[in-house]
């Protein structure tokens, strides 16, 4: 089981996010955003948290038209796994690989704690380590995590079950507390809070292994 | 040759920004703002011969999201 994390000038959880796949039982390769290819063989590319180029113009614009970002969307639309979280999230909407947009928080206000989320659905290879409606307690860490989509892209979201989790108490002003969400082949998550940052007893809890074990379930049954 | 393009978030998509600079205004005793919305200007220094329709395609590339963002053009 082999899984790529990319590196972006800015990053700042590429490691914890390596280190959540490795305990899941993946080989990890760090890919540098200068790189035009990911690994071969990989199953599942993971785009981390942080603040990719500063942020500059917007959170994770600068990001999305990188070499290797062409690299993630081709590997996505072969139907490839992949994550992004907080920072990765917004990088892949800007991609285009996932829809909406991610808006300064409604309080404006970074904010930086664990909340509880609720997991909307346990249909996806990312979910399914859980029971729908569980509520899971998952750290966010983040200044633009107001997820904003339009009417007919909510509506789609929803019929088509791809809202994996919901904040329990909004932060952050999100469109119908929606804090992570999948994309059409539910093969490709995005999500504000950090599952990786809650995947080790002795740093803030284990809530957010099951998406790593889960995922890793799922590769090594292929 | 210039261009200068602004890009403000789109009408019906929450601007906490503009709100929090509007609630300045009405505390500092400037009471006849009724709503500000906050933007970005974008200059653009362009090579002879540019065109608009040039600076239309890094806006939809780049320089705008439009899934939250409009944006307008000045050439100079």
């Amino acid at each position: 089981m082999k899984a790529a994390v990319v590196v972006f000038p800015g990053s700042n959880c590429d490691r914890d996010l390596a280190v959540a796949f490795e305990q899941a039982g993946f080989d990890v390769s760090m890919v540098w955003h200068k790189d035009s290819v990911l690994p071969e063989g990989i199953d599942i590319v993971g785009v981390p948290g942080g603040f990719s180029y500063g942020d500059y113009l917007r959170c994770g614009a600068i990001a999305a038209q990188s070499p290797i970002c062409r690299a993630v969307v081709e590997h996505a639309d072969r139907g490839g796994y992949a994550m992004g979280v907080c920072n990765g999230f917004q990088i892949l909407t800007e991609t285009g690989v996932l829809p909406g947009a991610l808006l300064r928080n409604a309080g404006l206000k970074y904010i930086c704690r664990t909340v509880d989320l609720q997991v909307a659905t346990e249909q996806s290879v990312f979910t399914q380590g859980y029971a729908k409606g569980d509520v899971i307690g998952i750290p966010i860490a983040h200044h633009d995590g107001n997820y904003f989509a339009d009417a007919s892209t909510l509506a789609a979201l929803k019929d088509q079950d791809r809202i994996a989790f919901t904040y329990a108490d909004n932060p952050n002003g999100s469109v119908d507390d929606i804090a992570g969400i999948l994309s059409e082949n539910r093969r490709v998550l995005g999500m504000m809070p950090h599952p990786e940052r809650a995947a080790d007893e002795g740093l803030g809890g284990t809530d957010g292994t099951a998406v790593f074990r889960a995922l890793a379930g799922i590769v090594a049954a292929a | 040759m210039k261009a200068r393009v602004h890009v403000m978030l789109k009408n019906g998509v929450l601007d906490p920004q503009g709100e929090a600079v509007r609630h300045a205004l009405g505390a500092l005793g400037f009471d006849k703002v009724e709503g500000v919305r906050q933007g970005k200007v974008i200059d653009l220094d362009l090579t002879a011969g540019a065109t608009e329709a040039d600076v239309t395609e890094m806006c939809e590339k780049l320089l705008a999201n439009t899934v939250i963002e409009s944006y307008s053009i000045e050439m100079k």
